[in-house]
């Protein structure tokens, strides 16, 4: 097979063919997804519209600058992973979760429900955004 | 006739890869600057009124603050957020809070390499714990998820990118794994003692 192939198509053309297929493979990967919301953003929508608010949006970012990670995946005790954290309004307002801080002494506090509950409607919750591979289970 | 198969194939899946890329970018409408402070402008991050995810017609998308307003004077990278992360805390851009609870808290900073040998004709990645524990506690990776014991630990680069083991923050908060030689970064061909020597030092 590989023989015939050979015998019809020009030498620099069977050099082309892999490299195309490479070229495909990295565009693949280097692409941004159609939502191209800033890198670690996490909308966490379990509950927020079916209760008839905006999903929250998380930035990752915004956080680190000001705080160091253990802080939440330690001390308020968030589990690193997206959705197996069982997050309440009532816990909040209650001060565990978003509420350790979010209380109107560290940071503002569950009063302002526009600046969490700020996503569209629809979105999905979890990790959203960047230049992620997003596993083999995704491609 | 083989031939010009598999080209109509490839430009048939370049031409929508190329228009997959291109349509949600020109959707977007971009603010005006004035709207999004940075000395490059609006390029690198999207701003929150226009990235996808926030609802621009909500009041909370004009009170959050832009990526680009924070970001812009932190070490710059091309992936991920586009900053790197522990260059910023170590070169003292940023001094992210170590604590909430202990105003007094110092992070417990742990200085030792771990490589990591079986990694196939990749180079062999090296694990420095000095800029995780710069950011994260021990107990946020072990012994539950890593365990402390050498070798103990066995886990390969799909469980990674299924997002288990590095993949639970690499791939989603810090950096990507589109990068791969910021982990595979030891060449086999480098070192000079064997391997077997070499798993933990410093």
């Amino acid at each position: 097979m590989t023989s015939r192939l050979r015998s019809h198509i020009p030498l620099p053309a069977l050099g082309l063919f892999p490299g195309a297929v490479m070229m495909l493979g990295v565009f693949m990967l280097l692409t941004p997804f159609p939502s191209s919301a800033e890198y670690g953003d996490v909308v966490i929508n379990k509950r927020a519209e079916q209760a008839g608010m905006r999903p929250v949006i998380f930035p990752h970012w915004f956080h680190r600058i000001r705080f160091r990670c253990r802080v939440c995946h330690t001390e308020v005790g968030f589990e690193i992973r997206a959705g197996s954290n069982n997050i309440l309004m009532a816990d909040i307002i209650e001060g565990r979760f978003c509420g350790k801080c979010h209380n109107n002494k560290i940071a503002w506090g569950p009063q302002n429900c526009q600046l969490c509950h700020s996503g569209l409607p629809g979105l999905e919750s979890g990790v959203i955004g960047g230049p992620t591979t997003g596993g083999p289970s995704k491609w | 006739m083989k031939r010009r198969l598999v080209e109509i194939l490839l430009v048939a899946c370049t031409g929508l890869m190329l228009a997959a890329c291109s349509g949600p970018m020109q959707e977007q409408t971009v603010p005006a600057a004035s709207d999004v402070f940075a000395p490059d402008g609006p390029g690198r991050w999207l701003p929150i009124i226009a990235d996808g995810l926030h609802d621009p017609t909500g009041p909370g998308a004009k009170q959050l603050q832009n990526p680009a307003e924070a970001l812009f004077y932190l070490p710059s990278a091309f992936s991920g957020n586009k900053v790197r992360w522990v260059e910023a805390i170590e070169e003292g851009y940023i001094e992210p809070r170590p604590s909430i609870l202990d105003s007094n808290y110092k992070m417990q900073v742990l200085d030792l390499d771990v490589i990591r040998t079986r990694t196939g004709e990749m180079p062999m990645v090296l694990f420095p714990h000095r800029k995780h524990t710069e950011w994260l506690d021990c107990g946020n990776c072990h012994e539950w998820l890593f365990k402390s014991k050498r070798g103990a630990t066995r886990f390969g680069m799909f469980d990674v990118l299924s997002g288990e083991y590095c993949g639970r923050c690499h791939g989603a908060v810090a950096f990507p794994l589109v990068e791969c030689f910021y982990c595979h970064s030891v060449r086999r061909k480098d070192l000079k003692t064997p391997v077997t020597e070499l798993e933990m030092h410093k």
